[in-house]
């Protein structure tokens, strides 16, 4: 007997269609759930006072700084570094084997999970240079972690200002560095920004990275060679130790809407970015 | 003079552009500095097959920790993979324009999601319902497969639904023009042009799983012995490095490296597979089109 078109259709999309649901159910289940249990628990006075008893009382706040300092110190270093590869590849060469190589560095660089550069943070940063469980070896960890995204972001919004535009300004007599600076890259910066939007997200969700690079001091860092801990690792801790399930739903809570608002921007810049183009 | 200073700004970038590749060998260089000495002492054949892991004994086997994570990752792509493609054919051919712009997003916040989050939701919600329905401790490497599959569905859906949108209009149009429904248009022609791409979205999303670290120590149970059943407690290679890294010495920190090392090399082979799947052109052999 042979089942008519009409109805395997029918079959395969509702197959398809309950899929796609799943996907997106299990999405809003996990904030929802999160949000649920932990926003009761956030308050001003959870977000500026120091935890009590390892985290078992009193808020998150030395974990909150240690969220803000790490990704902005981490950005701080992947910018120049990943904005400049971003420029030589597109502004400076044409595709030769240096290009090769280089796009092959950065795609091996974004497949290594975070674990390992946990290790290689570990033993570089912390032991043979010697700057121990600091801010400044989970900075450095973490740019080298995000700097393939920023690369690619950066290259593709790079790559998306219309060729005219440089034409113009070369027309006008000035050099390439000068075109890169004042046409290409301002024209750029939203596609750009939307990159270090989406590095910074991926930071204060790291974790595995950030345990073996920055530590887990509760305490405020007095330096870039203090040790800190991060909102992720602060939730890992508690709940993994099970010292305070509220306080731990209230940190993931905190974590889960930093995260969601800082791909939130990025997106909305990034949709900005395209709808000026097709304009 | 000002032709000086153009010059001294494209060295500066090329500099500057090798600093991933740079990155990368250190990282490779440090590994492996500190992973094969180890594993050529204790013999690669102990390390990898024995399932001896007492690191105070000098014991160090991690055939456990292989088998586990081999499990854990086939398992999560038995649910990760079929969910994620399926959402990106029914994004791509089945719902107007307009919806997928605010679906595909909202899909790819979950990558956003920490994966600490996503194993304590595993811990609170999933072990519990395991444990009580199908037996055994709960967490499990039934509880890691369910969360890493779901874990890696952004990587999934958010590839194969470029791979599929790649595909060009004409195929779709032609197939319709013979009088194949959008389903069978889709089935037999939009898919196998895209399949390459579909491909590689699930051989990466595999590598995410064989690295994910937190999620996977929170939810897998952790336990040291070969699985026999998907109701049994594991320890992946990740959990062994991140577990015991606070305070391993000597020999010990080593192992762990050498862990490190086998877990690079399976993810450096996934890596290549994908990136050679993802060069064939569109349609196959056939297609000579440039």
């Amino acid at each position: 007997m042979r089942i008519p078109p009409k109805y395997t259709q029918m079959f395969a999309v509702t197959l398809l269609a309950g899929a796609t649901l799943v996907t997106l159910a299990v999405l809003l289940f996990i904030i929802v759930f999160v949000l649920q249990k932990g926003l009761p628990v956030m308050s001003v006075k959870f977000l500026f006072t120091n935890p009590q008893e390892m985290g078992r009382a009193g808020g998150i706040f030395p974990t909150l700084v240690g969220s803000v300092l790490l990704p902005l110190l981490a950005i701080l270093i992947a910018m120049p570094l990943g904005i400049g590869t971003a420029v030589y590849l597109t502004e400076y060469t044409r595709e030769t084997w240096v290009t090769k190589v280089i796009r092959f560095g950065t795609d091996c660089l974004a497949g290594i999970p975070s674990i390992i550069f946990g290790l290689f943070g570990f033993i570089f940063f912390v032991v043979m240079l010697g700057m121990g469980w600091s801010l400044m070896s989970g900075g450095l960890t973490l740019a080298i972690m995000i700097l393939p995204t920023i690369i690619r972001t950066s290259e593709e919004a790079i790559r998306a200002v219309p060729h005219s535009f440089r034409e113009v300004s070369f027309s006008l007599g000035a050099t390439r560095w000068e075109t890169v600076m004042k046409v290409v890259l301002p024209n750029a910066l939203p596609g750009i920004v939307t990159g270090l939007m989406l590095g910074i997200g991926r930071c204060i969700s790291e974790t595995a990275a950030v345990i073996f690079t920055a530590g887990s001091s509760l305490r405020l860092p007095q330096s870039g060679f203090d040790s800190v801990r991060t909102m992720a690792v602060h939730f890992y801790i508690l709940a993994r130790e099970g010292l305070s399930n509220e306080n731990a739903y209230g940190t993931a809570a905190v974590l889960i809407i930093a995260v969601l608002l800082t791909n939130l921007v990025a997106y909305w810049l990034m949709h900005r970015f395209i709808a000026r183009r097709t304009k | 003079m000002k032709f000086n200073r153009e010059k001294g700004v494209e060295r500066l970038l090329l500099l500057v552009a090798l600093s991933a590749i740079a990155s990368l060998a250190l990282i490779a260089v440090f590994i492996l500095k500190e992973g094969i000495p180890f594993m050529l002492k204790v013999g690669p054949g102990n390390f990898l097959l024995s399932s001896d892991w007492q690191p105070d004994a000098g014991k160090f086997g991690i055939y456990p920790m292989i088998v586990a994570s081999l499990w854990v990752t086939l398992g999560a792509m038995l649910i990760g993979a079929p969910l994620g493609v399926a959402g990106a054919i029914f994004l791509n051919e089945f719902v107007p324009r307009s919806v997928m712009r605010i679906i595909k997003p909202t899909i790819e916040l979950l990558a956003g999601i920490p994966s600490v989050v996503f194993g304590f939701i595993g811990v609170v919600v999933l072990a519990p319902l395991i444990r009580s329905h199908l037996g055994g401790p709960g967490l499990s490497v039934l509880a890691g497969s369910v969360v890493l599959g779901i874990m890696v569905l952004p990587t999934v859906i958010s590839i194969s639904t470029d791979a599929i949108s790649a595909v060009p209009n004409t195929y779709r149009e032609g197939a319709l023009a013979l009088g194949a429904t959008r389903w069978q248009a889709v089935h037999m022609v939009v898919l196998k042009a895209a399949r390459s791409g579909i491909v590689a979205s699930i051989i990466l999303a595999m590598g995410r799983a064989v690295g994910e670290t937190m999620a996977v120590i929170m939810v897998a149970g952790n336990a040291v012995k070969v699985p026999h059943s998907a109701l049994d407690s594991v320890r992946t290679l990740t959990a062994n490095i991140a577990l015991e890294m606070g305070y391993a010495t000597g020999m010990h920190r080593q192992a762990l490296f050498a862990t490190g090392v086998v877990l690079l090399v399976v993810i450096m082979i996934l890596n290549s597979i994908a990136t050679a799947a993802v060069r064939r052109p569109i349609g196959g052999k056939g297609n000579t089109k440039k």
